[in-house]
Order: structure tokens, then sequence, then C-alpha cells
């Protein structure tokens, strides 16, 4: 049999955590609980009894003497929703109930954030979603402002606050323009969680060849390729040329090496050599006449 | 003005597997605070498997049984649900939740699509059985606030919590 607690000194520490007082038949009952805290339920009569108290987050169960205090200590019921009191007699049984809710403090924060890695510079590119909880793993349902930063070394801090509704927050975010790790980090008081965004360089912009007889050969090759903020576009990304001569047209897929592409195509009087990477344009170029 | 928010755009009735216990169920009009555009076929998939979620709950608290959680909760939500099972088990209780009626509203879907939260006004008899003694039978009407995120083939219920009203 768990023990029963009836003394005063307890009574009034629960009654500190009691948000309200209900009667219900032979018990009193507070109206809500916070989470974790002690309280006391209260009955009359006399004889021996059985408390119970119900939910789906917690069942506690205590022999109890009617006319008493029953004391829950701290830390007990902890698992915020809501709960059914019976208290079971030989000759009646009486029922309440009453809420235990999250506590005040948010101790953890479930941080949803998409995409791991995107293209620099893009509008509401980045969303962030927070649902912020106690440290029962209790959902604080009350309002409660979410600080979201995006920062990396190179650009400033992006910072938005959100305040939650029914616990949970959410913003979007543009991609800084320079490329590297950005930290996105969700805070409430002293609580954060961090994730890591990969910001890489966008679509190439300004992109430009160079023209050079070698031989018979033209050695064709690119400027350094950057996007429109001027980050380097990453090696690998393809870059395509294109001769066109007396109707028949030639095609080279160069991946950039070192931010340059590079190619040898045949040097044709009159030849047009265009170049692009993806659906971005490069210069024209004329050879010869 | 919430009136018009808040109009009913269904009234469903769901089946349970006993085919009497029928709960009525509405479905408020989403109004979802968040970018993310909710596909009807969306909504309907987490109204159904919301609505098993509580089949399960009931079936789990009724027999003790953890392994009847699995289908439908996930995380935070089914370790409390199995800690109150462990803790029936050993008082020699068991609960006996039907669902009566559910008054549902989407109010949140997470940008990144991996998260739906809502919020329930539910009415269900809560039945309080000690040791195969029937000890009372309750009304209950409460509000949940239920988050569900995707898996396999279904949404699971990973927070389950009520708040006052």
């Amino acid at each position: 049999m768990r023990s029963r607690f009836a003394f005063p000194l307890a009574v009034m520490i629960a009654a500190v955590t009691q948000f309200a007082i209900a009667q219900n038949g032979n018990m009193t009952l507070p109206q809500s609980v916070e989470a974790g805290t002690a309280f006391s339920i209260q009955s009359s009569g006399s004889g021996n009894a059985i408390l119970y108290i119900v939910g789906p987050g917690q069942v506690l169960k205590r022999d109890v003497q009617l006319g008493g205090s029953t004391f829950f200590p701290a830390g007990l019921l902890s698992n915020a929703g809501h709960y059914l009191v019976v208290l079971s007699a030989p000759s009646s049984t009486d029922s309440g109930a009453f809420d235990v809710i999250p506590a005040k403090q948010p101790a953890d924060l479930s941080f949803l954030a998409k995409p791991s890695r995107l293209s620099v510079g893009l509008h509401n590119g980045i969303s962030g979603a927070v649902y912020v909880f106690d440290a029962y793993q209790n959902l604080i349902a009350v309002p409660t402002p979410v600080s979201f930063e995006l920062s990396n070394q190179l650009s400033g801090m992006q910072t938005h606050t959100v305040t939650t509704r029914d616990g949970a927050a959410w913003t979007n975010m543009d991609s800084s323009p320079k490329q590297g790790a950005a930290n996105f980090v969700a805070r409430v008081g002293s609580i954060s969680s961090t994730r890591v965004i990969q910001q890489v360089p966008g679509e190439p912009c300004g992109l430009r060849m160079n023209a050079r007889r070698s031989g018979q050969k033209l050695d064709l090759e690119t400027d350094p390729v950057r996007d429109c903020s001027g980050n380097a576009v990453s090696d690998g990304t393809i870059v395509t040329f294109t001769e066109t001569y007396n109707g028949s047209q030639s095609t080279a897929d160069v991946p950039l090496k070192h931010g340059i592409a590079r190619v040898e195509m045949p040097a044709y009087d009159g030849a047009l050599i265009s170049v692009a990477s993806g659906v971005v344009m490069g210069n024209e170029i004329r050879w010869g006449k | 003005m919430l009136k018009p928010l808040l109009a009913v755009c269904s009234l469903l009735a769901a089946t349970t597997a006993f085919g009497a216990d029928q709960a009525t169920v509405r479905v408020e009009t989403t109004t979802l605070h968040g970018p993310r555009p909710l596909e009807k076929q969306t909504e309907a998939a987490v109204i159904r498997d919301y609505l098993q979620a509580w089949k399960s709950l009931d079936a789990a608290l009724d027999q003790n049984r953890v392994d009847l959680l699995d289908q439908d909760f996930v995380g935070t939500s089914k370790d409390k649900l199995t800690n109150t099972i462990q803790q029936q088990s050993q008082l020699g209780i068991r609960t006996h939740y039907q669902d009566k009626a559910h008054d549902l509203q989407i109010v949140f879907y997470s940008p990144e699509g991996l998260s739906i939260q809502l919020i329930d006004n539910v009415e269900y008899d809560l039945q309080v059985v000690d040791h195969d003694k029937s000890i009372t039978t309750q009304k209950v009407h409460a509000r949940y606030i239920a988050v569900l995120t995707p898996s396999e083939v279904r949404w699971r219920v990973r927070v389950f919590q009520a708040v006052p009203e």
C-alpha cells in the first residue's frame, strides 16, 4: 500500500501550487495543477476509501482515510492532461476532474528545419518550425515567444521572433548571399536548438568565355565562373560549349575545374561559338571573319 | 466573426470496429497558421488516422496491451501511454475510453510537411475498472491538442495532450 500523507505543512505547500479549489461531493479538488508540482486532495466523511486519479497520461491509486488530506508530492503527477478523480468508498462513489497544465518554464524544443542544403540568396528559402515543451515533455500551449536566428561567418544575422500558437511557431528565412554553413537557431529563453544549413553557390551569373587559336584548334576557356553574389560556382558544374558552322553543330560538356571550364574545338572561320551552364546563357563568339 | 470561421465543413460518422459504437465527427473549416497548403487527401488521411488512434488508445488501455499502440502512436505520446499501461497493470486497473464525439480542426501544417497539429474538442465516456470491478463511468469533455507526423504509410500521433478549455 502506498503511503498516505496528511500533515499540515504538506497541505500548505500544495495549496501554493493549486490554482483554485472545487468541491466535488466528498472531495475538494484543485481545478488545475502545474505539472510536477505537489498538490493535495481533501476528503470529508469517515472510514476508508480508494482514490483514483485517471488519465491517458498517468494513473494513480491511493488508499485513503476519509476526512483527511491526501498529499501528492512534487514530481509525481507530471504529464499534462485532463484527469478524472474518483473517490470510491464502500457506500458511495464521488468523482470530479482537474487539469494538469504544463510547467511554465520551457525545457525542450522540437525544431524542424528545411532544407539542409540550398542555394545562396533565396528569398524565404529556409523554413523552421518549433514545438515548445516543458521538462516533462508536455507541449506548452500558452503563447511563448520564439526567436529564430540564421547566421554564418560572412553574413549578418537574420532574426525573427514569433509567438507560439497552441505550442507551435514557424518562420521563413532568406538564405544569405555568401556560401557556407549557416547556423539556424531556435531559442526560447535560455533553451535553444541548432540546425546547420549548407548554403551553396547559385546559378552562374555573367558567364563569359574567351577563344584563342592553338594550331588547328580553338582553345576555349571561361572566366572564373561565379554566381550573382560573387560566390565561386562549385567545381563539377557542367558548362556546355556549342560550335555552329556551315549548318552543323558540335557540343562539348565540360565540368568546372578550379572554377574554370576549358575545351578545344575545331577552328573554323565563321563558326559561331556559344557557352551556357544549365539555363544560363553566356556570351557568343564569331570566329575568324 | 468567429462563427463563419468555425463553420462546419463536413459531418461524418466514424464507424468503429464494434459497429454500434459510433462517434460523431465534425471537421471545422481549416484555418491554418503556416505557409504550407493542406491538400484534401492529406487532411482526410490525418483525420482518419487520428480517429483510429483513439480506437487504439481505447483498446490498449482497456486490455493493458502496449503493442496496440504501435500502429498509431510514436515518440512522446507512445512513451507516456506505455507508462500509463504499465501503471494500470501494476495497480490492477483497466480504463475504457469510448469516444462519442469529435469536433476537429487542423490548425498547423509545418512548412516542411513533417508535422500536422489539430485541436479536438472531444466527448468520451471513461470507465474505470479495478480488478474487474467497474468503479465508475463518467462522461468527459476535453480539448485535446494532437501533433501527428508521417510514417511509412500513415500519420502517427506524436503529441496527445488535453489542455484546459
